[in-house]
């Protein structure tokens, strides 16, 4: 029998007893919709749990240094690799070959000084670090008061909340709750600091005029002879953020944050400068280490081996990640399984059906062999009915679970916004899932139409047709 | 004849395709051979066919008499195919039936056969029209000219008005005129039917019994009948074959009936629709 035929008888038959079928599939909807709740619920966690990962700026970025750097994060590393006094400088063309490898979305120099600020004429000492425009999108700066930097030139700073503290003179006393940054940020934004900071300034020997010394003075003069020069700017605080921007750093994190740009125009002498004095062949810009962030999270390992294989050394937070993509596989099987434990009991009612609608047409069953239909028509025909019900009762349970799924999106971010927390959507019905849920729902409903359908073609007409 | 009986009749291979020479000489479209259908009813064994050994020949009208429990429709049965023998063999158009695999015989049924019941067997949750196309779409016509040919053998057998019908709103006489309409749209050679008029007054009976024997003679239909009525078989069938116990007992040649043609009855009875 063609298949249009097959789906019209079936869908017909399937009419005939419109309560006990429509009932079948409801059971069926209700199996998908617990399917489609649980595993869009294990799909949507994990799609915020990793949202708040790349936002973190934690598991997408890897720190590069150069082995001359010899302030290593492991042992591990002095111990590998080429001997420090002959491995590569982290320059200019270093860090557009990083930039150049799959997956990266860009590699930015790691600025950071300690230098001293004066505020309301008291002075503070704090390491000073640059944020690339990025930055803006990262979690660190979601609870920001204020806001981040207005161009990548702009004299401001963003300031961490300790810091804030420290200017203000209200350091927490131990016991006590934290301060709120709420109360921190009014009386400092749009306030002034003045930063003292420290310029490589080319040596008046070099035949340019040109005051940005790092990129033309080092060009022409292969000595690279420079001064160093007492400066101070005026910076207008911007932001005060909450959290901790810098915190895998740990103690070489900075607690106040500068526009990489205005950062990189101040030239700021850096550690690695007096090292590489000796040397200083390059006529490029001579980088600590540099920042290099990752499009995946999942690509970081490979981003991080092609880094080492450059010659340099590379560190990121990357065991974290793999145990939580782990932790989300199990997840997701708990939840899939719980879920599919509806449709198993669903199924049990297709079989059910079926075999009642074989006993009901049982007549009908041998009319239909005795003019001519095969052992297989019928066992097509009882399949059709199974694999409709199946579809139509996935269709029903996607739209199901999915507006489920939206009902309790609705009340957590009711219950969010009370506890005043900013909402999230942890509920997440991609695509796939929909089509999956269907076909599952489709081939479950054909695996339970099995026995049905092998029993109903098996049927001996003439025991089907004897009279009554 | 009508355009539609014509095109009934073009839509069947030339008579004696498929026939196979008998010890007797006469073409045959039937051949049993120790036919046997033993059952096995908890310790007892039941022999409903025991040994019958018959021939009919092609475009004959055969009756198969007895009373209940002789057998007769177990041995339609055998020759429809819808049951297999324990021994013996049926040879309908050359082919013996007992080697056939179950797929080759729901291909016999559909093609080579069409049955009518005693009690109609139409499926009463389709129309009278949707029943009559029923076996096409087991033989995968197009949709198109399975609703003409549907509409042309309801129209013969005088329905043109009720195919929308389900069986349930129609008299018992509508009914098998339905089922005889369903059991000629494959174009088979050989039409059985089992008490064809068991559940109808005379009258009703006795149309559908020229409505057959219509078939045997303008469309060279093969025709085996059972019936307990001696009656009925005796002014239609060519041949009556008597039964007992599983046994064939007798077998009579109806020169009235066999000397008739088609024409002259179909007239003289008056009775078609």
């Amino acid at each position: 029998m063609k298949l249009p035929d097959l789906t019209e008888l079936a869908v017909r038959n399937l009419r005939e007893s419109v309560l006990r079928n429509s009932l079948t599939t409801i059971g069926i909807s209700v199996g998908v919709a617990s399917l489609v709740a649980m595993l869009s619920l294990g799909i949507g966690l994990q799609q915020l749990a990793s949202r708040r990962l790349m936002k973190s700026g934690l598991f997408d970025t890897i720190v590069v240094s150069s082995r001359r750097e010899l302030r290593n994060f492991s042992r591990e590393e002095e111990r590998s690799g080429p001997p420090p006094a002959e491995s590569r400088i982290l320059d200019e063309p270093a860090r557009q070959e990083i930039e150049r490898l799959p997956n990266v979305a860009e590699v930015y120099p790691d600025i950071r000084f300690i230098t001293e600020l004066r505020y309301a004429d008291k002075p503070h000492l704090t390491t000073i670090a640059a944020l690339p425009a990025s930055a803006k999108s990262r979690d660190a700066f979601e609870s920001l008061q204020g806001q981040f930097f207005s161009s990548e030139m702009a004299p401001e700073a963003v300031i961490q909340k300790a810091f804030a503290e420290e200017l203000l003179g209200k350091t927490p006393k131990a016991g006590l709750d934290e301060t709120n940054v709420n109360d921190l940020a009014p009386p400092l934004l749009g306030k002034e600091l003045t930063m003292r900071y420290a310029q490589r300034e080319a040596s008046p020997a070099a035949p340019s005029a040109n005051n940005t010394p790092a990129a033309s003075g080092d060009q022409t003069v292969a000595g690279a002879s420079y001064s160093v020069v007492s400066r101070e700017l005026k910076l207008k605080i911007v932001g005060v953020s909450d959290l901790d921007p810098e915190s895998m750093r740990g103690p070489t994190r900075g607690r106040v944050f500068l526009p990489l740009k205005l950062a990189e125009s101040l030239h700021v002498v850096q550690p690695t400068d007096l090292r590489e004095i000796s040397r200083a062949a390059s006529d490029q810009p001579v980088y600590a280490s540099v920042s290099v962030r990752v499009k995946n999270p999942a690509q970081i390992r490979t981003i991080e081996d092609s880094i080492k294989k450059m010659g340099f050394n590379a560190f990121s937070i990357l065991d974290a990640t793999r145990s939580l993509q782990q932790f989300f596989a199990v997840l997701d099987l708990f939840l899939g399984i719980f879920g599919s434990l509806a449709l198993a009991v669903a199924s049990i009612g297709i079989v059910n059906t079926l075999v009642m609608a074989i006993l009901e047409r049982r007549r009908e069953i041998g009319i239909m062999k005795a003019i001519g239909a095969s052992d297989r028509d019928v066992e097509k025909l009882f399949f059709a009915e199974a694999g409709a019900m199946g579809i139509l009762g996935g269709i029903v349970g996607v739209a199901l679970g999915w507006a489920i799924g939206q009902v309790i999106n609705l009340g957590t971010n009711v219950y969010l916004r009370r506890q005043s927390l900013p909402p999230e959507h942890f509920w997440s019905v991609p695509w796939w899932l929909v089509g999956a849920a269907i076909i599952f729902a489709f081939l479950v409903s054909l695996a339970a139409g099995l026995y049905p359908a092998g029993r109903a073609a098996r049927l001996d007409p003439v025991q089907a047709l004897r009279y009554e | 004849m009508s355009a539609t009986e014509r095109s009934l009749q073009n839509g069947l291979p030339a008579a004696g395709a498929f026939e196979v020479q008998t010890s007797t000489g006469e073409a045959s479209a039937i051949h049993a051979e120790q036919l046997c259908r033993h059952y096995r009813m908890g310790d007892t064994l039941i022999r409903a066919v025991d040994g019958v050994t018959l021939t009919v020949g092609a475009g004959e009208f055969v009756a198969l008499l007895g009373s209940s429990g002789s057998g007769k429709s177990s041995v339609l049965n055998l020759i429809a195919g819808l049951d297999r023998p324990t021994s013996g063999s049926v040879i309908v158009q050359g082919r013996d039936l007992a080697q056939l695999s179950r797929e080759e015989l729901s291909k016999y049924r559909l093609r080579t056969v069409g049955m009518v019941f005693q009690s109609f067997n139409l499926i009463p949750s389709m129309t009278l029209l949707e029943n009559v196309e029923l076996p096409m779409r087991f033989a995968e016509v197009d949709r198109g000219k399975r609703d003409s040919l549907a509409h042309e053998a309801l129209s013969r057998v005088g329905l043109q008005a009720r195919m929308s019908h389900r069986p349930s709103e129609l008299s018992g006489g509508e009914q098998q005129r339905a089922a005889l309409a369903r059991a000629l749209i494959n174009h088979p050679r050989l039409l059985l039917a089992d008490e064809p008029t068991g559940n109808l007054d005379s009258h009703t009976g006795v149309e559908i019994m020229n409505l057959v024997r219509e078939f045997n003679r303008q469309l060279g239909m093969t025709v085996v009948m059972v019936t307990h009525e001696r009656a009925l078989a005796e002014r239609y069938a060519q041949r009556l074959i008597f039964l007992a116990d599983g046994k064939l007992i007798g077998e009579e040649v109806n020169s009235a009936a066999a000397g008739q043609t088609g024409a002259s009855h179909a007239i003289r009875d008056g009775a078609r629709p």
